[in-house]
């Protein structure tokens, strides 16, 4: 995978980068690169260790590639729910780049735009740079790179891909008044690096980086993509990836009453029969979030299928409505005993 | 370096390092605007000058403290007719903001939002869906929720599908001297504590002022909700809510409405014209499954109210009926006389603490608990009392009120 950025920056060997920790834990650098995280050629420095997760967010179909570097010495301690607790001077990095052909994922590859959540001593810092000539540079306000593929059904897309500015960063990796990391939970490390090989919670373990891991019991998100997972795993997956960084108690939606994560239990917060609060015409003119049996009837599928600023969920960070995953929170809701055919109590439990 | 300069500023007299970031009409509007809302310092105002900003997306505010001030709200217009992503207009995440002096057109999602803020005030905005009343126009125009130390002031909202002025889960509220007309409920005040809407206007919307609770939700049990000296007149737009929202149950041509809220003074308004009833009070009308949630209303005052010309022709199921019996009009307060409700998974019934206290005319459905629907009303006469129509008003931050002076 490094290869593919290697590649299209068509450019040569360069001396191994030196990550420079502290302009990371003091300073919003201008350039991507003044930080050493990479070698002009996309390679990552020494220490900057690669990691997949079981289900990621739906980003209009971006490829990819996230990084995780810790300060020399330093481990992140294990924790059951919500990220691994990373110590200071941690900086966990996400490019994004679009293959010409989603279809073809490792051909023409055009990285967009990398995002770095830097742990400094008062807290997470949320910053963008964007690809332009001569390398990634700051855009704090965000822009709007028009971005033309083709898409996993075959069909021509242009879109214009929306870099979040430094506020809508918070918005997502917002828990209560802190900006917090949401994608490495010790749920969605437990698997391993690109599907194969060691398990990742381990690996991270065995070398050092990873604090506290009990022997077993460790969470696992499923892989929403997995058919061979129970359907019931997947779609709370998806639902706890693509939702449940606003959809939480600590979460920028936490007024809606609507729960995604994963440990979520109680059938309302869950959205199962819930009536919407402030969805205005998000609603659809439906009642429910979701209507057990009925995803036509579901607020929930109705606002994840919408490209519509005001109805779409969710409210950025795509531009396409995501089919695959849509068909999945379809099945699942499908699959919810109607409850009109059993009693009240029974078929509120999903 | 840059953490060190933000401490010398929070640990220094803000006054004197607060500067005036100005923000012209031309060029890329939404990167000027968001860099300078991004760029602000606590105690700097941004002030944007008179123009049309054309913006393809929201805008947000999250740094404390900061003033965003335009030239007016018909001089300074955030337009947002093209918007293609974000849930708001203007968003604010941060304490002590205020925002003033702007007109914020056609938003896809809510006009100004403010999720989480310990002081916000929106002062003379105008928030308006300019192709008039629509389902497709943006749920709330002024939306300020999970908020603390809220007011709204000298404002005017047109064309929300849901609510004009919506405070939600919030706490410490001044909504005044504002206007809503052409929405679908005029104000909301919901599952909110300790607010006072006074002397505000709210004429042609569907429902003119609703006070309401509703379950399932972090913040809940609304009450200390004193509505006076508002004009609450023709409230008889057609409800054009999305269904399935709560709004969209609210009859059209309903003054008042208060819901599954305690403790709530309706007092020296003029509630005229509105042809379903002037005030409605009802218990929450769905099934619920939250256990602590109560869905009924109780010590609800309506005293010292001008009641003129309402009730004509209520437009809710059964109206009709009811007003032929009792002469013609619904009379000024209209009452479910729910008392009562069952505590889900069987917790047993409670009943409501504190009653409902009129000084005008009104009748009750006599519906008794919970649930019971409206086919099964009794009406009768409610009695009228002697009504202690007083309670301290609702104070804010004296730095809050004078930056909104």
């Amino acid at each position: 995978m490094r290869r593919i950025w290697a590649a299209l920056l068509l450019l040569g060997a360069a001396p191994a980068p030196v990550v420079q920790s502290q302009l990371l834990l003091t300073t919003d650098a201008p350039r991507l690169a003044d930080y050493g995280l990479f070698d002009a050629a996309g390679h990552p420095a020494p220490g900057v260790q690669p990691y997949t997760l079981n289900t990621p967010l739906f980003s209009d179909g971006a490829e990819k590639f996230r990084f995780a570097w810790l300060p020399p010495g330093t481990k992140a301690q294990y924790r059951a729910l919500g990220a691994l607790a990373f110590p200071v001077g941690t900086v966990l990095v996400k490019r994004f780049a679009f293959p010409a052909d989603l279809r073809q994922p490792a051909k023409d590859v055009r990285p967009i735009e990398t995002r770095l959540l830097i742990h400094r001593p008062a807290g997470w810092v949320a910053l963008s740079y964007v690809e332009q000539d001569g390398g990634a540079v700051l855009r704090r306000a965000g822009m709007k790179v028009p971005v033309e593929f083709i898409d996993k059904a075959g069909r021509a897309q242009a879109i214009d891909y929306a870099v979040p500015n430094q506020n809508q960063c918070k918005t997502c990796h917002q828990d209560g008044e802190a900006i917090t990391p949401i994608g490495p939970t010790a749920g969605n490390l437990n698997g391993s690096l690109h599907g194969t090989g060691p398990n990742q919670l381990m690996t991270w373990a065995t070398s050092g980086r990873l604090a506290r891991l009990p022997a077993d019991g460790w969470p696992r998100l499923a892989r929403w993509d997995n058919a061979a997972e129970p359907l019931n795993a997947r779609a709370r997956a998806y639902l706890a990836v693509n939702c449940a960084h606003c959809h939480s108690r600590g979460g920028f939606a936490s007024n809606s009453g609507l729960y995604l994560v994963p440990e979520e239990v109680t059938p309302a917060h869950l959205g199962v029969l819930k009536r919407p609060v402030a969805a205005g015409r998000g609603s659809g003119g439906h009642e429910f979030s979701i209507l057990p049996g009925q995803p036509d009837k579901s607020i929930v599928l109705h606002r994840m299928t919408s490209s519509e600023p005001g109805i779409m969920m969710p409210q950025f960070g795509r531009a396409l409505a995501h089919d695959e995953g849509n068909a999945l929170i379809r099945k699942w809701i499908a699959a919810m005993p109607d409850p009109a055919d059993s009693a009240p109590a029974a078929a509120a439990a999903p | 370096m840059r953490m060190a300069l933000l401490i010398a500023l929070l640990a220094s007299s803000s006054l004197a390092q607060a500067k005036m970031i100005h923000v012209g009409p031309g060029g890329n509007a939404q990167e000027k605007l968001q860099t300078a809302l991004i760029e602000a310092q606590p105690g700097d105002t941004v002030h944007i000058a008179a123009g049309r900003y054309a913006l393809a997306d929201g805008l947000s505010l999250d740094v404390d403290g900061v003033t965003v001030k335009g030239d007016g709200p018909d001089k300074t217009i955030l337009d947002f007719t093209a918007q293609k992503v974000a849930g708001e207009g203007l968003l604010i995440t941060s304490d002590n903001v205020v925002v003033r002096d702007l007109g914020i057109e056609n938003a896809a999602g809510n006009g100004v939002k403010s999720k989480g803020s310990d002081g916000i005030a929106l002062v003379n905005l105008r928030v308006e869906w300019t192709g008039g009343p629509k389902s497709t126009n943006g749920a709330y125009g002024l939306y300020p929720v999970s908020s603390k130390n809220v007011l709204i002031d000298r404002s005017v909202v047109k064309g929300a599908s849901d609510a004009g002025i919506y405070v939600g889960q919030s706490q410490n509220i001044i909504v005044r001297g504002s206007r809503a007309e052409m929405n679908v409920a005029g104000i909301e005040i919901e599952n909110s504590y300790d607010a006072d809407v006074v002397g505000n206007t709210a004429t042609n919307n569907a429902g003119g002022i609703l006070v309401f609770d509703l379950p399932d939700l972090p913040q809940q049990g609304g009450r200390n909700v004193k509505l006076t000296n508002n004009q609450v007149i023709a409230n008889n737009h057609v409800n054009f809510a999305a269904p399935g929202n709560i709004v969209a149950g609210v009859p059209s041509g309903t003054g008042i409405m208060v819901m599954a809220n305690s403790n709530v003074l309706v007092t020296g308004n003029h509630v005229m014209g509105n042809n379903g009833s002037a005030v409605m009070v009802v218990a929450y009308t769905q099934a619920f499954t939250d256990k602590a949630y109560n869905p009924l209303p109780r010590s609800v005052s309506v005293a010292g109210n001008h009641f003129m010309d309402n009730g004509k022709a209520p437009a809710f199921a059964g109206g009709k009926e009811i007003a032929a019996a009792v002469g013609g009009t619904i009379p000024p307060v209209l009452w479910d006389g729910i008392t009562r409700y069952a505590v889900p998974g069987g917790g047993g019934e409670k009943l409501a603490e504190g009653g409902i206290n009129i000084d005008a005319p009104g009748i009750s459905l006599n519906l008794g608990l919970q649930g019971t629907p409206a086919t099964q009303a009794r009406p009768a006469p409610m009695q009228q009392n002697l009504v202690v129509s007083t309670r301290p008003a609702i104070v804010l931050p004296a730095a809050l009120e004078a930056r909104a002076k």
